[in-house]
């Protein structure tokens, strides 16, 4: 059937089913690859156009429903929209684009808002934008580029040639170094829709690899007759399974727990998981039904809860593993029991946190392409060098046959570091010799990658009778689901940090990795951290409540400072920038005691039902691998002509890195930020950056960045006496100099009681939440958060505030609303995220207490802004309205339910 | 295709009927959407609200943003109020009202404040029209009354004094995008007096079906606007015998329970409150 409409003021026809996705025929037929889909249910809003001037989802619209109508996407609406093209603009001055995946979105649904109102207000605003999530910015700079867009005093903005449009050199800024906020340098890509993520990749002619997966926790399956499906479906090449994978049917990305098929091997141990893989034709797999697939599953009895998998009766999801223990970590100083029994005041909390999922917006897609005897890897990603060596070992060639190229990565937060697309496509496109593709629905990222883990924590924290801490125990239980992945790191990371950033001189903390039939926990930004956090800060509001002390005092009183030793014994000279943080909230928190009383004594007498609270809590974060090797590589040279490339492997997931790197290797080496041409992550043209993971890249890559910068400062420096290079021998990539600058982080060993020096670095940070608690429906109303965080130095101040902006908003979403239940909650619709309506303002204050190792003095920051966030607000429910929540996420019921009675 | 030869279609055999597709696509999970469908969208005479001496009639292919932007007594201000609650307008400008109680969700934001309209379905097929109350029609979760060969052409709304009001609160666990835990809708209309004279109060997602409580609806006929604290008491003293929330990851029972007379007290004083300036002017 022939359909006719207009695209971007094109007329186009296409002959497709009438009920095909609208956002399908414009991606697969139409090549408008700036409509992204992040759903397919209309829970996310990527995929927004205009039809006839009215935004709606692609996804859900039969494009024979516009027939004869006017669709327009972002990149149209950039090409002749003054109003979006300004908004484009406002999206990179103020920060508002991050990983991209959701602007395209967010975009196309301003522009109906701003044609009609130039000015709208910030409610209008939220409205409009109600139905786009996204999972970085946290949305205000979102906001306030909208609202702000047309005004004429934006920068930038002023006149034509200004605009993001018509000059190829918005970010150009001579004097963007260290400490300024230049644009970012893949920013235009990103507003434009231009930007390609992994599904906007592969060759036209690639395959389509759909998976066939566990419909249930814990199965024993058998395959039917492949052969006579293969003969049933023509346009269906092979069928592949674990017997089809050439090396080693198993990845994970700590070496001693290498755990998790690529294919499952007649049993699956969690709903989701991945048991064979179909590659057809992409107009073929367009209609695949994966029930019609031969397989039989049987269901197994399974356990999903560390306690039940704890069980002496519980089935044992891996032989090496007795009762289902994966791992331990531990921290023990001085005595705490004895100390905790003298201490004049206890504190008990006991403490149980869901499933998080990363839910970033962009599916987990990529494709493959065997090149003789290599692999190659296109598509998303957080750590390009580790998924080379794993997949290496997938298909048992050396390393140097497998190269990884990462596309734009629309969001990560940890669960981007594992494998999770390339071990299927690598396996296909190896056997079959042609290009591979894979995208994964929304259920299948849900279903199959990593989450926080779900923890169960006991925690006692005792303090003399004039509040200065005595001790404190710590046992937490960390469901990490089915496999390893990252489960080893949080319980080796809690223990270190459950403390928080205090001097706690007696101390034992246990943390345990437990198997069970869930989805495999990971890596998510803070790898267990927060969840201890929640755990100990609301520890602290109870023993402060004790002694009678402001509950900001009481951790300052206790703060951790320059000379006092950690729990693992390590003693930090200079740097610790804790007290400064609360200090910086001082004056802030004050206010908002009163402000709080003042708004109570209004309500109560007015009987309404509102209640209002402040919160607070800080936290630390350690930056790098703990006690590891964990160096980062950046290659710098000059060609003959002068022009200055760097190889930055460092992969920028929408954190900034590519912008962060870049500002500290030219402040380091004396130009501009437009003076340098950007190599990006591959690992066949950059050298080992590492992971972007564990608040490292700004401190580790930037240092190699630091040091790059200053080593080709030297070279050239040498060359002052030859004017002219065209005479002067160039290396094979056509560099007169070039280098290749290294950095570890200096760590040692920790010891059995876990003494040592884990970190190198450790960043700090203090937040306090304002909040009303409905005390008749337990709704809670964010009012206001203000972020203190300790940075060392800003490098990038704009680029800071989006990410305190981000976690915190990920640090709500954990607080209120976040719970992963595996085979319930895997979409977007009952998985819920914060929307634009649920972020209040966020003021950040960035803290400079600059660190020896860091560069120009910089620490992490990644993670550290979401850990005090969640406790904050906990502790924010329970000043309002006595609510001591304990059991997260804080919902309405969980709030009312908590509120003690008359 | 018309409408009529839709209906013949469907009279031969089975196909899916699709408006706005914000529910009939996300029900195919991951799989393809089937080839045949009938695309209500089409019809230009289902698309208008349109006044008739005693009724409205609100087409099959309006649209929740249609609806928020047609000129409307205030008797339909809590379905309006529950339009704009409806997940984004991304959503709003494609599905329909009808389609939304065609989908038959105990959530479904629509019907609460169709509900206190007294609103009815008109189902038409090649055997003819029927008309059903909306209280009927939808009989249980994602099930109605609509037989294999009918279309639902339009909902009818019969026409109320001008005097009447009418409120709505939804309570989800975030702004936008969000599934309800609970939903009241209230119109009342009232003499010169303030005393009540119409009462409807309906309450969503407590139930496999939206309901209406009529016996705390009696219980308020006949009481003063003015009289917050009778109100609030009927409220109270009702035993909300109507409703069967269940648990699920929108809240419990017990929480349910607990937050729909809260829901019910406020709803029903704002609607009470915007009476009180037209009598005093």
């Amino acid at each position: 059937m022939s359909i006719d409409f207009r695209i971007n003021g094109q007329a186009v026809e296409v002959s497709v089913p009438s009920t095909t996705r609208l956002s399908d025929v414009l991606r697969d037929h139409l090549e408008c690859r700036d409509v992204k889909v992040g759903c397919n249910a209309g829970d996310c809003g990527l995929c927004s156009v205009l039809v006839d001037g009215d935004v709606a989802c692609a996804c859900l619209v039969p494009v024979g429903q516009v027939a004869g109508c006017d669709v327009e996407t972002v990149a149209g609406l950039i090409q002749s929209e003054p109003v979006t093209q300004r908004l484009a603009d406002a999206f990179l001055t103020h920060g508002a684009a991050q990983c991209g995946v959701c602007t395209p979105g967010l975009l196309v649904s301003a522009t109906p808002l701003l044609r009609e109102d130039s000015q709208p207000s910030e409610q209008a605003a939220k409205d409009a934008l109600g139905g786009v999530l996204c999972r970085c910015t946290g949305y205000r700079k979102i906001l306030s580029a909208v609202c702000q867009s047309q005004c004429a005093e934006t920068p930038g903005t002023e006149t034509p040639e200004n605009s993001a449009m018509n000059s190829a050199n918005v970010y150009v800024n001579a004097d963007a170094i260290v400490g300024q906020s230049p644009l970012r340098v893949d920013g235009r890509n990103k507003v434009f829709g231009t930007e390609k993520f992994g599904d906007d990749v592969a060759p036209a002619d690639a395959l389509v690899l759909k998976v066939i997966r566990s419909p249930t926790h814990r199965t024993r399956f058998t395959f039917g007759d492949i052969d006579g499906y293969l003969q049933r479906h023509p346009g269906i090449h092979r069928v592949f399974s674990a017997k089809d994978v050439p090396g080693s049917n198993a990845f994970g990305v700590i070496p001693p727990f290498i755990d998790q098929p690529v294919f499952a091997e007649s049993h699956t141990r969690f709903k989701g998981e991945a048991v064979a893989a179909v590659v057809g034709d992409a107009s073929v797999m367009a209609r695949f039904n994966a029930d019609d697939f031969p397989i039989e599953f049987e269901e197994l009895p399974c356990v999903l809860t560390a306690r039940d998998a704890l069980a002496s009766t519980a089935p044992q999801l891996h032989a090496s593993s007795e009762h289902n223990t994966m791992c331990e970590g531990f921290v023990k100083r001085g005595d705490a029991k004895a100390a905790l029994e003298t201490s004049a005041f206890t504190a008990d909390v006991a403490i149980e946190t869901g499933f998080v999922e990363h839910a970033y917006l962009e599916p987990e897609a990529g494709y493959a392409i065997r090149t003789g005897d290599r692999i190659e890897m296109f598509g998303c990603t957080q750590a390009p060098y580790m998924n080379r060596d794993s997949i290496a070992d997938v298909l048992g060639i050396g390393t140097d046959q497998v190269r990884m190229s990462p596309s734009a990565t629309g969001g990560g937060f940890g669960s981007k570091l594992d494998l999770s697309w390339q071990p299927l496509v690598a396996v296909a496109a190896w056997h079959l010799n042609r290009a591979v593709r894979v995208t994964f629905t929304r259920r299948e990222s849900m279903q199959s990658t990593t989450k926080r883990h779900p923890a169960s924590i006991n925690a006692r924290f005792g303090c003399d009778a004039s509040g200065t801490l005595t001790g404190a125990t710590f046992e937490g239980y960390f469901n990490t689901g089915a496999y390893a992945s990252w489960g080893p790191t949080v319980a080796n990371r809690v223990p270190i940090h459950a403390s928080g950033p205090y001097a706690v001189p007696h101390y034992t903390a246990r943390a345990k990795g437990i198997y069970t039939h869930c989805s495999p926990s990971g890596a998510f930004r803070g790898f267990g951290v927060p969840q201890a956090a929640i755990a100990q800060e609301s520890a602290f509001d109870e023993l402060a409540t004790k002694v009678g002390m402001d509950r900001l005092e009481f951790r300052l009183h206790n703060a951790l400072t320059n000379g006092r030793a950690t729990v693992t014994g390590q003693v930090f000279d200079t740097a610790v920038g804790i007290t400064e943080c609360f200090e910086a909230l001082r004056s802030r928190w004050q206010e908002a005691k009163q402000r709080v009383n003042d708004k109570n004594k209004q309500t109560i007498k007015a009987n309404s039902a509102l209640r209002y609270g402040v919160g607070i809590a800080g936290g630390w974060y350690g930056c790098g691998n703990t006690s590891l090797p964990n160096p980062s590589t950046i290659k710098a040279g000059i060609r003959a002509d002068r022009t200055v490339y760097l190889h930055q492997g460092a992969v920028d997931i929408g954190q900034g890195s590519n912008t962060v790197i870049t500002q500290i290797f030219c402040d380091a080496f004396g130009i501009g930020i437009d003076e340098v041409t950007l190599i990006g992550s591959d690992t066949d043209k950059t050298p080992d950056a590492g992971k972007t993971s564990a608040s490292r890249q700004t401190f580790v890559s930037g240092n190699a960045a630091r040091l790059a910068g200053l080593a080709l400062r030297e070279q050239v420096t040498r060359l002052d006496n030859t004017p002219d290079w065209s005479g002067l021998p160039v290396d094979k990539e056509g560099y007169v100099v070039c280098v290749s600058e290294t950095y570890d982080p200096p760590t040692e060993p920790l010891d059995e009681n876990g003494q040592g020096v884990p970190y190198a670095v450790y960043g700090y940070a203090a937040q306090m939440v304002e909040l009303s608690v409905d005390i008749e429906l337990g709704q809670v109303e964010l009012i206001n958060l203000v972020a203190a965080h300790d940075v060392g130095k800003a490098i990038n101040p704009l680029l800071i505030e989006g990410q305190i902006h981000g976690g915190a908003a990920q640090g709500i979403g954990l607080a209120l609303m976040e719970s992963f239940i595996p085979g319930r909650t895997e979409n977007l619709h009952d998985y819920l995220i914060p929307t634009i309506g649920d972020i209040p303002p966020i003021e950040s204050i960035l803290v400079e207490v600059a660190d020896p190792h860091g560069p120009f003095g910089a620490k992490g920051l990644g993670e550290h802004v979401l850990i005090p966030t969640a406790p904050a607000i906990l502790n924010a429910i329970q000043h309002a309205c006595g609510a001591r929540v304990r059991n997260l996420p804080a919902t309405p019921d969980a709030v009312l339910a908590a509120i003690p009675g008359e | 295709m018309s409408l009529q030869r839709a209906l013949a279609l469907l009279s031969e055999s089975a196909f899916p009927v699709v408006a706005g597709g914000t529910d009939f696509y996300p029900s195919l999970q991951d799989k393809a959407p089937p080839l045949d469908v009938i695309d209500i969208t089409k019809f230009d005479e289902l698309k208008q609200i349109e006044r008739f001496d005693d009724h409205w009639r609100i087409g099959a292919g309006v649209t929740w943003s249609q609806l928020v932007k047609a000129e409307l007594p205030q008797a339909f201000s809590a379905l309006k109020a529950g339009a704009l609650e409806v997940g984004s307008i991304q959503i709003q400008n494609r599905a329909t009202l009808v389609g939304n109680v065609c989908n038959a969700s105990p959530a479904a934001d629509g019907m609460p404040a169709l509900l206190a309209l007294d609103a009815q379905v008109e189902c038409q097929s090649s055997r003819g029209t029927r008309v059903v109350p909306l209280s009927a029609f939808v009989s249980g979760v994602r099930s109605t009354d609509k037989q294999a060969d009918e279309i639902v052409t339009a909902l009818l709304v019969p026409k109320f004094s001008h005097t009447e009001c009418s409120g709505f609160k939804k309570l989800g666990a975030r702004r936008y995008l969000v599934i309800s835990a609970a939903m009241v809708a209230v119109n009342i209309d009232c003499d010169e007096q303030g005393d009540i004279q119409r009462c409807a109060i309906a309450v969503g997602s407590c139930s496999p079906v939206a309901a209406r409580l009529s016996d705390l609806e009696n219980a308020i006929l006949g009481a003063n606007i003015a009289d917050t604290q009778g109100l609030l008491n009927a409220v109270s003293l009702h035993h909300y015998r109507e409703l069967s929330p269940i648990d699920d990851v929108r809240g419990s029972k017990a929480y349910r329970f607990s937050v729909v007379k809260a829901l019910i007290g406020r709803t029903l004083i704002d609607v009470c409150s915007q009476f009180t300036p037209r009598r005093n002017a």
